[in-house]
Formats: C-alpha cells, structure tokens, sequence
C-alpha cells in the first residue's frame, strides 16, 4: 500500500474521531505510517455483524413476547454476550444459566441469582423480570 | 502522580504496549520490531472453533505471544501478575505508579467507555498502558487511539475484570530487568526464523496450509451453510485481517516495515527485496478483502464469486510459500 492510497473513507471510525495508523510505503519505497479514517470493505463488514446482532436481538425479543424465552436472552444478546461469557459473569455453569432461559424456570428463581443477572446486564432487578419484550 | 511515559499511536495494541514500554525503559524499539522479533506474522484456521458464530481464522498467535517472545529474544524480564482480588489488584497498580513504573494491561474491550459502540465486542485480549493517576482517574494510553486517554478507578475495575473467554484476571505487567547490550542481530533471525517455520508448518490448520485448508471451505460455504452464514464468515474473516490492530493487509505491511528496518542491522539487501515482496502480497491481501466486501453487500447468489476468492487465496497462499521459503534462505 503506498501512503497517498491509505484509504480516507467515511466510517464508524470516523463518526468518532478516531482514526488508526496503517503501515505503508512512501514515494521512495520506504515504509512510514500514516493515519487513516476508515476503509469501505471493512464498514461493511463491520456492518454486516451489527446487523447480524440485531437480527437476533429482534428474534430474542420476539421469543420472549411469545413465551419461548426468558428475559435473560434477550439482555444477553443486547450485551453482545453469548453463553459462556454470560456464565463466567453470573458465576455459574453453562448448561444452568440455559435452563434459566427457560421461562417456567426464569419464574421460580431466587432474588439472590436474579440479581447475579441484573449485575451481569448493568440493571435492576426489577427491569430485568418486568421486560416482556415490547 | 505521573510517570514520565510518552504515547506512541500504533496499529496494533501488544506491539503498541511492548514498544512504548521498551522505549520508557530506553530501549529505542519500533512497533514492526517487537513484531517481527516477536514473530508476530501468522495464520489460523480452525472451523471447528467458533467466535461471533464464525469460524476462527486469525492471522496472530495468541494473545501475550508477541511480547513475550520478544522480551525473550532480546533478553529482557517481564514481570506478569494475575489477581483473584480488585482491590489488590488497584493497590498493586498504584504502588507500580508511586514506584514511576508505567505498566501494562490487559483488559477487555466491552466496557472500554472511550472506544466507538461498534467496536466494543466481549474481546478480552485488548493491551494499554496505566501511567499515572490524578485524583480518581486513571492516566491511560492506549496505543491503538491517538492521544491519551482517561478511566475512572470503577471504569479500570470493569475492564480488568471483565469475564468470558480469554478474561485478563486483572493481569498486570511490565519489564523488570534490561540488559546493557542487545544482541539485535541474533534476536531478528530467531524472531524470522521461527515465523518461517510456522507459516510453512506441515499442518493443515497453521500459516500456508491452512489459507488452502480455508480456500477448500470457502468454496462449499454457499452449498453446506446457505448463502447468508457464508457472507456472515466472510464478514467475520475480513474483520479479523483489517480490523483496528493488523495495520492493514493482515500485518503484511507492518512485516514488510520490519524486514526494511532488519534489512539495515543485518547489513542483508536481499530483506529489503523481500519487503517489497510483502507488501505486494499485502496489496493482494487488501484486493481480496474488496472483492469479498462485494459479495456480502450485494449478496450475489453466484456460487462463482466463492470460487474466484477461493482462487484467490491459493494464489497468495502460493505466493507465500514461495516468499517464506526464501525468506527462510535469506538469513
């Protein structure tokens, strides 16, 4: 890549005022660093992942509107979590924090472990039972 | 109290951390050094192991690799401390500080308050440096953002701690002992050495292998696991090669920096050829990112357009071969 090619594109970067340095070539062949804004191939890739987690935030809110599952889904995927983050932060094993997806399980849980979770997602208690997934 | 530190943006976070703390402890380092010393240079392919329900592909060793084989190589200690406890681990930060040691950490990424939503995944291998403290709030550089930056002691719990895969415990480090004389040369054709072999490794999951090994897959993606989970791996795999941290082209470019600095303390001419031939490569690595990017944005049912990146992977994974094997000659 030669500097004047390091891509100046419009992206998430950018929005924030952030940009990265990448590693190219100057007039002479010799490498130097320069800063860039962003790059289109990977803002859509980017992208095309926030879609994908909100595609399944969605269907998780849909579960719970429909009785198929308890809160805790869908706070886990709004935190980007999957299973096994989200049982090393509650503290438990795997296949438990699943059952408490449950939602005829996720009723008859303890204010002790329920509030494992709330910690878990940065909210309380009672945000965490009372969401029916409007 | 403040250490007397200074921030150095760079492209990749452990690279970033290694040499601005090297560079503290007067040892005048490049980020491409710490990473081609360190053998930074890699690839993975496990579709076995899944990340953000995507294969894992990565084009690093594992987190901690770079840094230490570096420090190894160049003959300096590096002292890493884990903790069970919060508070232990904020008193051992600060008494690092008070002692003007600016130290480095690991941290996860999720709640790294500074950084842009999009990009705060539960990535637990992230690096920066703590170099003081006024009042409540932590002195941070972090070496992927261009100035310094600030956390509060709660903030600095949260992503020292943070849980999942990887999770740092706190983890805390920095060099102990310097040597007076480096022995550069010695320490670059190790750091050389040892990527050759791992890029050449005859195993199908590690360095040119293993881009034939994805190449194979990328081909049945559409047919085995439908067109949309194909886009979401390609995504997935563009991200691991261009996402903040490789310096583009999947640290070609940063390996092609490190060869022309390498080509002068080795006095070799043939390095400076062969940097040019990385980059070239890397110009390649960039091309197929675009053409995958295309794919997944029009979401082209051809199952052509697989089999053309497939195609183009095996060539760089010829070019490769090619470039490892000389490399391999050259020192």
């Amino acid at each position: 890549m030669k500097k004047e090619e390091i891509p100046q594109d419009e992206s998430n970067l950018s929005k924030s005022n952030v940009k990265e340095l990448c590693y190219a070539t100057d007039e002479n062949g010799n490498y130097t660093t320069g800063l860039s804004t962003g790059w289109e191939p990977k803002t859509i890739a980017l992208e095309n992942s926030i879609n994908a987690i909100n595609e399944r935030i969605e269907e998780a809110k849909q579960d719970i509107k429909s009785g198929k599952a308890s809160p805790i889904v869908y706070f886990m995927e709004l935190h980007r979590m999957d299973w096994i983050t989200l049982a090393d932060y509650v503290g438990m094993w795997k296949w438990r924090v699943k059952r408490h997806a449950k939602p005829s399980v996720f009723k008859k849980l303890n204010q002790k472990i329920l509030q494992k979770y709330a910690d878990a997602f940065q909210i309380s208690v009672a945000e965490l039972t009372n969401y029916k997934g409007a | 109290m403040e250490t007397n530190f200074t921030h150095h943006q760079s492209a990749h976070c452990e690279n970033g951390v290694a040499s601005n703390l090297l560079k503290f402890n007067g040892i005048n380092i490049s980020e491409p050094m710490v990473f081609g010393i360190g053998s930074g240079l890699f690839f993975f392919y496990f579709p076995l192991l899944k990340v953000n329900q995507a294969p894992a592909i990565s084009y690093r060793p594992m987190p901690g690799f770079i840094f230490n084989k570096a420090a190894k190589r160049l003959g300096i200690t590096v002292k890493r401390i884990k903790f069970s406890s919060p508070e232990k681990a904020q008193i051992a930060l600060e008494n690092n500080l008070k002692n003007n040691i600016p130290t480095g950490l690991q941290v996860g990424v999720y709640n790294l308050t500074y950084f842009p939503d999009e990009y705060r995944f539960h990535f637990n291998a992230h690096n920066l440096v703590v170099y003081g403290k006024k009042d409540t709030t932590f002195l941070i550089s972090d070496p992927v953002m261009e100035a310094v930056t600030t956390l509060t002691e709660a903030e600095l719990e949260k992503v020292r701690f943070a849980k999942g895969v990887l999770s740092p415990k706190g983890q805390m480090y920095y060099p102990t002992n310097i040597p007076s004389e480096i022995n550069w040369e010695k320490a670059i054709k190790k750091g050389i050495k040892n990527t050759c072999n791992d890029m050449l490794a005859p195993v199908p999951i590690v360095g040119v292998a293993a881009m034939r090994f994805l190449a194979k897959s990328i081909r049945k993606w559409p047919k085995t696991k439908g067109v949309k989970v194909a886009n979401h791996y390609l995504a997935q795999m563009i991200r691991m090669q261009e996402e903040i941290g490789t310096g583009g082209g999947g640290f070609r470019f940063i390996y092609g920096a490190f060869l022309q600095e390498a080509a002068v303390i080795l006095k070799n001419d043939q390095l400076k050829e062969l940097s040019l031939e990385i980059t070239q490569i890397g110009d390649l690595w960039r091309d197929f990112a675009v053409d995958a990017s295309r794919v997944y944005k029009n979401r082209s049912n051809l199952e052509d357009v697989y089999n053309t990146l497939a195609d183009q992977l095996l060539h760089i994974a010829d070019l490769e071969e090619a470039f490892f094997k000389k490399l391999k000659k050259a020192i």
